[in-house]
């Protein structure tokens, strides 16, 4: 058992306590005297001129202080794109500006005119409604493959059409990956529709901006997953102001799953503003608000194939996508749907030739980026259908299909025909786990009991794999990043033995003040009482790049190895001095320096109370002090992966699908603490459960948002969620970061949609529905019944 | 504006309000109990639920105006009187039934309000009642976990994969 507060504990998260007695601080707790309150009037069309904006009436409101269109953000840059790709021909993708207010256009329904900063939110509000603007609604891009028709309404006028990128991947590939279609067996097609999604976290954004004219300094509080992200995109490109003059703030954060990463308009408005104004100036965003102006997820069109060889080989995979930008390029909106997502197509197969083709789409809706997975979910649904078809076709066990084109244990590390080089894994145990957890052993006998009360069962499974802790920065520089992709940490012992460590890392939910202080505490040997964990404020933690993309332990937990065996080195120098002997000869344990082979030992804090009162120290060989800043950029990416099954019954009568229990058996690696892992993973599951049935983000033909709200977009809620059996006992250590951890964060959400979908279908098709091979998410009751009665 | 005297966790505390101000922002702004959180504007997430003359309300669905004179209990004064925490939130706590915070306060208010009228729920007593508070983090797995758990039931093979 692992010492409570040490790596591999199931410890209590520290976090919770203020959390669950009202004592959190959220960005929209805090109210800065003198504060003024910003509304953004938001565009009512999807597409649209600009031909006047009237704020005459609307500034003589009471309460208003000023009102804000695009011509006072002319001096000011538009918001950047951190991502670019070049497409299949070599050239830069089409990169159109996008301006904090709409500047001449509007583009989506939500597309901010004009900003109202007033006394009180409620004043903002109601002179809102007094701002008159005159636009000329514009024929809108709405569907993707409509979007790319030569006399299809252009969303940014300056370009020469909708088409952002026309990516292959690997381009040099394609004519063999041809020649082995022409030459397969067997092809097995798919055509499929990833729904675009909503991230929804619980918070909604907030942006207060501040300015000191004592220093000439702005602060933003924003409610971020990366503050030294939105403090470099948004001093540097967006409102020119320099690193330390800018402080950027992101406290208690209520989740992000992606949609908090990005650099948005409001935060650079509410800077900018209270700049302007000498006077803080606060935005919260309404819920009905967020549906029109957070990053959406997802929006993929496929068309996917997958050859097969006589003996049931995979040789070939040809894919193509349409995947939607919306109006504007948010902050890593282009990387998604080809580096994250192209990368993974080979998933945890042999197969030798793979070639990507994905052309990215203006459309005159929200912007779309990141969301839990990012493009590898995409990947992971293509791959675990069309495989779960293919056996169909075949009349073998899917089971057994994906066992034989496995990548096998032996055969790692493995380079993939789709540039990347899996370390570690071993899908088979991965499997077997699954199926023993779920006793799909009894599931016959289960589903004889459904059908004797008119129900069909099904089990679907689906086995994903991902990549985690994006890097190395010299690689995804060369991929089109306009960023690095290292992670830093700073440990700071203090006099008395306690330890203050900050991190560029950052929690929103993650429980990185509990699991952080467990590795430092291991590390050492002390209780994990005696860590503090800092972040979220660019003015204390050193340059870091936030969390997403299941990076925090990879990345930022690798970055505080590095700096913790720095003070470890510095601490045993010290104690070699104070206890005249020689450093090599030095031992730690449990926070107590000894010389091997004696007792002659001194405790942790009788070290750090030397190196800050070094009246016994060697100065002449060594500075006073302990404190050590690392930075870790990872050599590799980390490859987690798992085996997913979904035993669920479909109602006949109703189509609707109600899932019985849900298996998940990942490999994460080494785990630091098993509690936050199954929380993490339970999280996924949910969020990939509600694309699979639930969640469906709608705009009609003319660019509407129909469902903009918790009305009309559904949640999963508690009683639409089964329990999870959650396994992650079959691991197989990262070989090349110091924990040997994977991350855990987006599994549950990537293996899950695929394993959901392939039960519906093996629900129907042992139902004797047997002209169903395919249902687009989400599966809601319509859907399934429509589909099983031909509709 | 009106003045609006309210009994909040015990304390007589009084505001003004307009007309239109909703309990759930003259708590946040007006009284400056932040722990009641709002996180949609149609009364679905159930971030915001208080308890008022004892029962659970969705506070963003109230007017201050109308509660006038009510007794009002928020997150902040479920805690004993000593400071530690009330059965339920430690529960939360030793379930890791939260993650993010944010959906907590009116997980919490909510799940107390069951076990009040419910003491031994089922578990699908516990989720049908939790329908009106939304969970983007925790999958509701731990959620259900801890209010089984706070009302005395042994809840140690849920969800392992080893039962």
């Amino acid at each position: 058992m692992p010492k409570d507060g040490g790596i591999g504990a199931s410890t209590k998260r520290r976090e919770d306590l203020r959390f669950l007695t009202g004592n959190g601080r959220y960005t929209d707790d805090l109210n800065l005297r003198g504060q003024l309150h910003a509304y953004f009037l938001r565009s009512q069309v999807a597409h649209g001129r600009i031909d006047k904006i009237d704020t005459a009436d609307a500034a003589a409101m009471p309460g208003v202080v000023r009102i804000f269109t695009a011509k006072d953000f002319e001096a000011v840059g538009g918001i950047p794109c951190g991502w670019q790709v070049t497409d299949k021909h070599g050239q830069p993708m089409q990169e159109p500006k996008h301006p904090v207010l709409a500047e001449g256009k509007v583009r989506h329904v939500g597309d901010p005119i004009a900003v109202v900063v007033a006394e009180s939110a409620e004043q903002a509000r109601d002179a809102s409604e007094a701002i008159v603007v005159d636009i000329t609604e514009l024929p809108a891009a709405v569907d993707m493959k409509a979007a790319l028709a030569a006399d299809a309404p252009k969303v940014h006028d300056d370009l020469t059409s909708n088409l952002c990128y026309d990516w292959g991947f690997v381009e040099e590939n394609k004519a063999a990956v041809d020649e082995a279609f022409a030459n397969a067996a067997h092809v097995t097609t798919l055509e499929l529709v990833n729904q675009r999604l909503v991230a929804n976290p619980m918070e909604p954004r907030v942006a207060v901006g501040d300015y000191d004219p004592w220093n000439d300094q702005s602060t933003l509080y924003t409610t971020s997953q990366n503050p030294h992200v939105i403090r470099l995109l948004m001093g540097a490109f967006v409102l020119g102001i320099p690193e330390h003059k800018l402080r950027v703030v992101a406290p208690d954060v209520g989740g992000g799953f992606g949609s908090k990463i990005f650099h948005y308009a409001e935060e650079a408005f509410c800077t900018f503003a209270a700049r302007q104004l000498k006077k803080p100036v606060k935005w919260t965003s309404s819920r009905s608000e967020a549906f029109l102006s957070d990053a959406q997820g997802r929006d993929h069109v496929t068309k996917m194939q997958l050859a097969l060889d006589a003996d049931n080989n995979f040789t070939a995979i040809r894919t193509e996508t349409y995947a939607n930008m919306g109006a504007y390029l948010s902050t890593f909106a282009p990387s998604v749907p080809t580096w994250l997502h192209g990368t993974l197509m080979a998933g945890n197969y042999k197969t030798p030739l793979i070639y990507v083709n994905v052309k990215a789409v203006f459309t005159n809706t929200v912007p779309v980026d990141a969301y839990r997975g990012a493009g590898r979910p995409e990947a992971t649904y293509q791959l675990e259908r069309i495989v779960d078809k293919a056996a169909r076709e075949l009349g073998v066990d899917p089971i057994a299909l994906r066992r034989q084109n496995f990548i096998q244990p032996d055969q790692f590390p493995y380079a993939t025909p789709v540039a990347v080089e899996y370390d570690t894994g071993n899908y088979d145990a991965t499997m077997d786990k699954m199926l023993e957890v779920a006793d799909y052993a009894g599931f016959a006998a289960r589903a004889e009991e459904s059908k004797k009360r008119g129900k069909l069962r099904g089990f679907g499974i689906a086995h994903y794999i991902e990549a985690c802790g994006i890097a190395p920065s010299n690689l995804v520089g060369q991929l089109g990043a306009r960023a690095g992709l290292y992670e830093s940490a700073t440990v700071r012992v203090n006099a008395t033995g306690s330890i203050s460590v900050f991190t560029g890392s950052h929690s929103h939910g993650q429980g990185h003040e509990t699991t952080f202080a467990q590795v430092v505490a291991d590390m050492i040997g002390i209780d994990a009482g005696q860590v503090e964990i800092n972040h979220g404020d660019t003015s204390n933690t050193p340059m870091g790049m936030g969390t997403y993309g299941s990076r925090s332990l990879a990345v930022g937990g690798s970055a505080l190895v590095k700096a913790t065996n720095k003070i470890i080195n510095k601490a045993k120098k010290i104690a070699a001095h104070l206890l005249e002997a020689a450093e090599a000869d030095i031992e730690l344990k449990d926070g107590k320096f000894s010389v091997a082979g004696t007792d002659k030992a001194v405790d942790w804090a009788g070290v750090t109370l030397a190196a800050y009162v070094p009246h016994n120290y060697p100065l002449e060989s060594m500075e006073p002090g302990l404190e050590e800043t690392a930075f870790y950029d990872p050599s590799n990416f980390t490859y987690p992966a798992g085996a997913y099954g979904c035993e669920l019954e479909v109602d006949p009568e109703t189509g609707k699908v109600e899932i019985l229990a849900f298996t998940a058996a990942d490999d994460f690696g080494n785990v630091v603490n098993p509690m936050i892992v199954e929380g993490q993973v339970h999280g996924g599951l949910a969020q990939g459960i509600g694309q699979a049935l639930m969640e469906n983000c709608v705009y009609d033909a003319d660019g509407q948002l129909v469902s903009g709200s918790f009305m009309d977009y559904a949640m999963p809620r508690a009683d639409d969620v089964p329990n999870y059996k959650v396994d992650h006992s079959c691991n197989t250590p990262c070989t090349h970061n110091p924990l040997g951890v994977k991350g855990c964060g987006e599994a549950g959400a990537i293996g899950s949609p695929p394993a959901v979908i392939n039960g519906v279908i093996d629900a129907l098709q042992r139902g004797g529905y047997s002209h169903v091979t395919h249902i687009d998410m989400p599966a809601s009751p319509s859907r399934v019944w429509a589909a099983m009665n031909g509709k | 504006m009106t003045k609006v005297t309210l009994t909040v966790n015990g304390r007589s505390l009084s505001g003004e309000a307009e007309g239109r101000t909703l309990l759930s922002s003259f708590l946040r702004e007006e009284l400056g109990l932040t722990g009641t959180h709002v996180g949609c504007d149609t009364s679905q997430c159930g971030a915001c639920v208080v308890h008022v003359d004892g029962l659970a309300v969705k506070s963003c669905t109230v007017l201050a105006q109308d509660v006038d004179g009510a007794s009002v209990t928020t997150i902040e004064g479920m805690a004993n009187a000593d400071g530690s925490l009330a059965t339920i939130q430690q529960a939360f706590q030793d379930h890791h039934g939260l993650q993010c915070g944010f959906c907590t306060p009116g997980m919490v208010m909510s799940a107390a309000a069951l076990l009040k009228d419910n003491p031994k729920p089922t578990e699908a007593e516990v989720r049908h009642h939790l329908e009106g508070n939304i969970c983007r983090c925790t999958g509701y797995h731990n959620i259900v976990k801890a209010v089984m758990a706070a009302s005395g039931q042994d809840v140690s093979g849920v969800g392992i994969a080893a039962e």
